[in-house]
């Protein structure tokens, strides 16, 4: 039996009839074509599928879409705004160097979103534990945290 | 994942006989559900979905206890202005648990109910005496935890909250594995309003247990020493890649001093 | 060249690639997506080692979903995956060659090895038809340790490998080693295991396989470091495919640290079944998948012992290694704990006299390869834990013994068959112990012994090879390819340029290095150069991307390509200016008459070059396109000082990072701000390695313990600290950008700095001797065991 599965991502509306072991971000890949969410492990460790839901991070692989049922999802294609203007997150990234293969960064960033709207003014201590469930293999973090605080600051203003 | 139906109750009433009809299993935030199905480990029918069931996620101080609904998520604890202001300790261990997006999913109700041996929360329902209600009763914490992913919980019920009698003291001290972060050894300490004191211990046994060595230390003196002091018996604690049962013994009075360091401080 | 110029040579341009990267807009191989496609699933080995008494595969082809199911019977015609590197014995016979299959026939060697590929319309739809597969195995005791397998008794793994020995492969002069130990005031001694390490890129490996009738040919994406030599493997040696009939395109790659090097089983069953099902086939690797079957790296037991006169001086080093190659031989196993390995024992010192002798092992785990510094972090380990050893021992200062032995002069010829062409290791150790405050050391430790905290402090100081290598130097060793580089620029009507390499990029940022030195020679802005890699069907050729060669070999190579692109320019502006050839200088993107200020710009060249109206036709080809191949004169040299200072806490026996000083010298540098991302990233590869990261099997039953995150310990945000980096430049003297690599480096240098720092630490409890990795649990039991405590 199918489930009904009506959400808003990226400020769409999208509705669909699904499997319902459907995971949330097989929905945003396969069924919206959103592929910058992914997929990196299957312990719900990496931290490469994150989203936002209703504003909080969470690890799209690890809960089903219907567990989204009736909420707003913020991916990484929503982060810019609609003039192509990135967000100050994803510009700091950019210029601190913050990325390299690209393969963990919209998680990285999204989660770097959901930290600094918890943790304005976050020091790096506070940034490096609340990036724990998000892996990276090529940056050494170092200009992550770099990037998180100089996107921190830009959001401030 | 196997196939499997999804249903979302209304009520716990509803969630209960959903599961009557479906034989199937509660989903609360599904951190630890839905991994295992993604491997295949677990193959329920049905899941039935309790995020449906805002009451279940109040958060709220009656008489000289805080309940904490089964749905309430591990963020939320966390920052929980009540929680903070009467039980900081939960807070604390809240937010240690798994990580960020984990918090933002994962429930006091799901984790109790899945009693891994390294989870956190049972250290503190075990540490604080709380009591587990559910859709048909209430279970003292000392009765609820049966053995390595096995609860007192029958096949229909449904934990709706917990209720934690307020401390005097309390702060919870966990050491990760550095892996899984996970507990290797978390240890939730607690001077109860009467004095009395307890000591509940996750990640270092099969099931979580009160270290009565390290209590009957603490009910003497409560200081990080008198725990740090404390010989732990290794016998039937857990070895495997991250630790022996000598180191978590070891580790048990460690993060013990240092819960009681915290929670004097 | 206008280096001051915004995007050209030294500046730390952003990144081309990242909007796309950052926007959700990269293309990796699991966001390809074929019309009509099919999901394929491999069946793999639950045990290490066994029989394979039979396989009935009927249940599953008659499954919902299933489009078709094959094993290895099913292979007929198909190859063995081939090993790319030649090692032969120090007999004279050659390296054991075991049948690698595509898919398992008669036996089963690890723990995840394929033995049955399921097509079907979904993942889940191939997945319930595995389950479904009946294998009968007989099942039999299992060798993981690359030293248990080479014991009498150990389980047969390969018939055609008695005793499980690959080779016994040797280097350096045996007789004057053993002659200068005669002689020796001091020996030092060591026995080490270098810990097997599982590359963990956080993208999955992946593939997609199309066939079309119509061209009778095949589209492969694959998650690739080199499609080139991938398709090369696959198409000769494996498939038996005409080489032009296959495309592969590796396109966005989340990283690869070596394990996307090779050519896999399941990507090369893939295209041959994609013409059998006649529908594309794409496949994801699982993450539990990887721990199984990506090649791992490492896994060393080392036995060391260096001799030194009275004052310190480097006498002789014999080194005795067992390298576990694991079940099969990967691409490029063979060569990496000897030729990339051995060589490198001299590390920055003169040593006179250095013998080494490696047996490699097969064991019942999957292959092991190269991983981010592949062999080289092997050698500066085994040289770097000695050395440390040996100055505790003789009471020497660590930067002390190590400058007695230092190379000066150059080039230095070292006894393990490698050429220094240059170096400066006193100014790297110099501006490390600078960077680390060493001298505030000792005051920072009694305040943490205070707090009841160990704390110490460590020394690398490394060398690597870079920049693989001479071809013929590189055959004459055993080398099945060639080592060369490919580079084609492709210059625009309008003067915009787009360039072609082979060298692939996988986080390396050569989209933005590659065109800051075009930009720079043709002194045209950095947007207008683009740089296509990654693609057999648009590139020539290309060797591919590892052992930091890229901006060495594939930068050169574009060099070479640009040269006759100035060459071709200078010709059509000296007929356009009306000037001789010879009188033409080209500079910040104009041709001008020597001594005049007649010039043309690069972009009336190019014009003219595409509207030959005023051309010299007679003489001159219209158009500029230019390819190059280059193949290097030597390997490059990178060195330097990593210094590590840790504490650790005895009470939990946690090792905290204090600080991590690196100070390298790379030669010439492109773009700083990669180089230093690199840089972080390598060290904190090699801290996970000292730190955290082991993977294990279980030495009965052969299954991998380490198999998910849950246990195999990733570095985290947490684990490491923000690093101090700076660089020092002796330049490359055999490339035109003087540029030596830099991707390894942090991974080479970091595992040795990190555990003398814990050496170091632990020295006050009496331990000499500790192994990889740091843990908390190991840590503690080691300074419960020890002497003082």
């Amino acid at each position: 039996m199918s489930v009904t599965l009506s959400i808003s991502v990226n400020g769409k509306a999208a509705k669909a009839d699904i499997d319902p072991r459907t995971l949330l971000v097989d929905f945003l890949r396969t069924n919206l074509g959103l592929t910058g969410t992914h997929v990196g492990c299957d312990t719900a460790q990496c931290g490469a599928c994150t989203v936002l839901v209703d504003g909080h991070a969470i690890k799209a692989c690890n809960v089903l879409a219907a567990q989204a049922q009736g909420k707003s999802i913020v991916t990484i294609e929503g982060l810019a705004a609609a003039d192509g203007t990135m967000h100050p997150m994803q510009q700091a990234f950019k210029d601190c160097h913050g990325l390299q293969c690209g393969f963990c960064t919209p998680g990285m960033v999204m989660s770097a979103v959901d930290l600094v709207a918890r943790h304005p003014g976050a020091d790096e201590k506070t940034i490096r534990a609340e990036l724990d469930g998000n892996l990276c293999r090529c940056t050494g973090y170092h200009n992550i945290v770099k990037a998180v605080q100089q996107g921190a600051a830009a959001m401030a203003k | 994942m196997y196939a499997v139906e999804y249903q979302q109750a209304k009520s716990v009433a509803d969630a209960a006989a959903l599961i009557a009809k479906t034989n199937g299993r509660v989903l609360a935030g599904g951190q630890s559900l839905i991994a295992a199905m993604k491997l295949r480990l677990a193959q329920p029918g049905t899941v039935i979905d309790l995020a449906g069931i805002p009451e279940l996620a109040a958060i709220r101080k009656e008489g000289g206890a805080l309940v904490i609904g089964a749905m309430a998520k591990h963020a939320d604890v966390a920052s929980s202005a009540e929680v903070k202001g009467t039980i900081p300790a939960l807070a604390a261990l809240a937010e240690c648990i798994g990580d960020r997006q984990v918090r933002n999913m994962g429930t006091l109700g799901g984790s109790i109910a899945n009693n891994d041996p390294a989870a956190d929360w049972p250290a503190a329902v075990l540490g604080l005496d709380a009591t587990i209600v559910t859709s048909k009763r209430k279970i003292a914490g000392g009765d609820f935890f049966k053995g390595m992913f096995e609860t007192a919980l029958g096949a229909d019920e449904i934990i709706t909250a917990v209720s934690f009698p307020v401390p005097k003291k309390a702060a919870y001290a966990k050491f990760r594995n550095p892996a899984s972060r996970f507990a290797l050894v978390g240890v939730f300490v607690a001077q109860g309003a009467d004095g009395s004191v307890r000591v509940a211990v996750t990640g270092a046994a099969p099931s979580v247990f009160r270290a009565s060595g390290i209590e009957a230390a603490l009910a003497k003196s409560f200081t990080a020493d008198a725990a740090k002091g404390v010989k732990v018996d290794a016998s039937g604690l857990n070895t495997d890649l991250h630790g022996t049962a000598a180191y978590r013994a070891h580790l048990v009075a460690v993060m013990a001093s240092r819960a009681v360091a915290e929670a004097a401080g | 060249m206008g280096a001051n110029d915004a995007g050209f040579i030294g500046q730390s341009v952003k990144r081309k690639e990242d909007a796309r990267f950052l926007t959700g807009a990269g293309q990796y191989t699991d966001d390809v997506t074929m019309a009509n496609q099919t999901h394929a699933y491999f069946l793999r080995s639950p045990h290490a080692h066994a029989k394979i008494r039979a396989i009935d595969t009927s249940k599953a082809k008659a499954a919902p979903g299933v489009v078709a199911v094959y094993t290895g019977a099913d292979l007929e015609g198909v190859n063995g995956l081939p090993c790319g590197w030649l090692i032969t014995s120090v007999d004279g016979t050659p390296m054991k060659e075991p049948p690698h299959h595509v898919l398992a026939k008669g036996k089963v060697r690890h723990v995840g090895d394929q033995l049955a590929l399921v097509i079907a319309e979904t993942i889940e739809q191939a997945k319930d038809a595995a389950e479904l597969i009946d294998v009968d195995y007989e099942v039999l005791p299992a060798a993981v340790n690359p030293a248990d397998a080479l014991k009498p008794g150990a389980p047969q793994i390969h018939d055609e490998a008695p005793g499980n020995k690959c080779y016994t492969w040797a280097i350096g002069d045996k007789a004057a080693v053993d002659a200068a130990f005669a002689t020796a005031a001091h020996v030092t001694k060591i026995d080490i295991v270098n810990n097997r390490l599982i590359p963990n890129a956080i993208e999955p490996r992946a593939a997609v396989a199309a066939y079309d009738r119509a061209g009778e040919a095949y589209t492969l994406y694959v998650t690739s470091q080199n499609p080139h030599v991938e398709r090369l493997l696959m198409t000769a040696f494996v498939l038996g495919l005409p080489e032009h009939k296959v495309r592969v395109i590796a396109p966005d790659v989340g990283g690869g640290f070596g394990s996307k090097i090779y050519l896999y089983a399941e990507e090369t069953a893939m295209v041959w079944a994609s013409k059998r099902v006649n529908r594309p086939i794409k496949w994801v690797c699982e993450r539990s998948e990887s721990f199984l079957s990506d090649a791992h790296g490492r896994d060393h037991v080392t036995h060391a012992e260096l001799a030194l006169d009275k004052d310190g001086k480097f006498l002789a080093l014999r080194v005795h290694t067992i390298a576990a190659m694991g079940a099969y031989l990967s691409t490029f196993a063979s060569c990496i704990p000897t030729i990339l390995y051995a060589t490198l024992l001299a590390g920055q010192y003169t040593t006179p006299v250095i013998y080494c002798e490696v047996t490699a092992s097969f064991t019942n785990t999957a292959p092991v390869d190269a991983y981010r510094g592949a062999g080289r972090p092997e050698a500066t380990y085994v040289v770097e834990r000695i050395v440390h050893q040996a100055a505790a021992e003789m009471g020497i200062a660590q930067d002390d013994l190590r400058r007695r032995n230092f190379i000066r002069s150059f080039p230095y010829q070292t006894p393990v068959a490698l050429l220094y062409d240059t170096g400066g290791y006193d100014a790297t150790l110099d501006e490390a112990m600078k960077m680390a405050d060493v001298n505030g050391f000792p005051a920072r430790k009694a305040e943490a012994a205070k707090r009841g905290k160990l704390r110490g402090i460590g020394y690398a100081t490394y060398i690597e090879a870079c920049g693989i290598a001479p071809s013929n130097i590189a055959g004459a060793l055993g080398a099945r390819a060639g080592l060369f580089e490919a580079g084609e620029v492709r210059v625009h009507p309008t003067g915009s340029v787009t360039v072609f390499t082979g060298s692939h990029s996988h986080g390396q940022g050569h989209e933005t290095t590659f065109a800051q030195v075009v930009a720079t020679v043709l002194g045209i802005p950095v947007d207008n150069v683009d740089v296509v890699h990654g693609d057999t069907g648009r590139v020539l050729f290309g060797m591919g991307t590892y052992g930091s060669r890229s901006l060495a070999v594939g930068g050169t190579a574009i060099m070479k390509a640009l040269d006759k692109i100035v060459a071709k320019g200078k010709k059509i502006a000296a007929h356009l200016l009306e000037a001789a050839e010879g009188d033409i200088e080209f500079k910040d993107g104009k041709f001008t008459v020597a001594g005049t200020d007649r010039s043309k710009t690069f972009g009336e060249v190019a014009l003219t070059a595409y509207v030959p109206h005023n051309y010299p036709l007679d003489k001159l080809e219209p158009g500029l396109n230019e390819t190059a191949f280059y193949d290097p004169t030597n390997f490059t040299f990178p060195a330097g000082t990593h210094i590590c200072e840790v504490e650790i806490d005895p009470d939990t026996g946690v090792v905290h990072i204090a600080s991590f000083s690196a100070c390298d010298d790379f030669g010439n540098i492109i773009n700083p701000m990669i180089v230093e991302g690199q840089v972080h990233g390598g060290v904190c590869q090699g801290i996970g390695q000292a730190l955290l990261e082991n993977c294990v099997y279980d030495k009965d039953s052969g299954q991998l313990l380490t198999g998910s995150y849950m246990d195999y310990a990733m570095p985290r945000a947490g684990d490491v600290p923000s690093f101090k980096v700076a660089t020092k430049v002796t330049p490359c003297t055999h490339n035109p950008l003087g540029a030596k690599g830099c991707g390894e480096a942090g991974a080479i240098g970091a595992p040795a700095a990190l555990m003398n720092a814990v050496l170091d630490a632990m020295a006050e409890a009496g331990i000499k001797h500790f192994d990889m990795p740091a843990t908390p649990h190991r840590v503690w039991q080691a300074l419960q065991a020890a002497p003082s405590a």
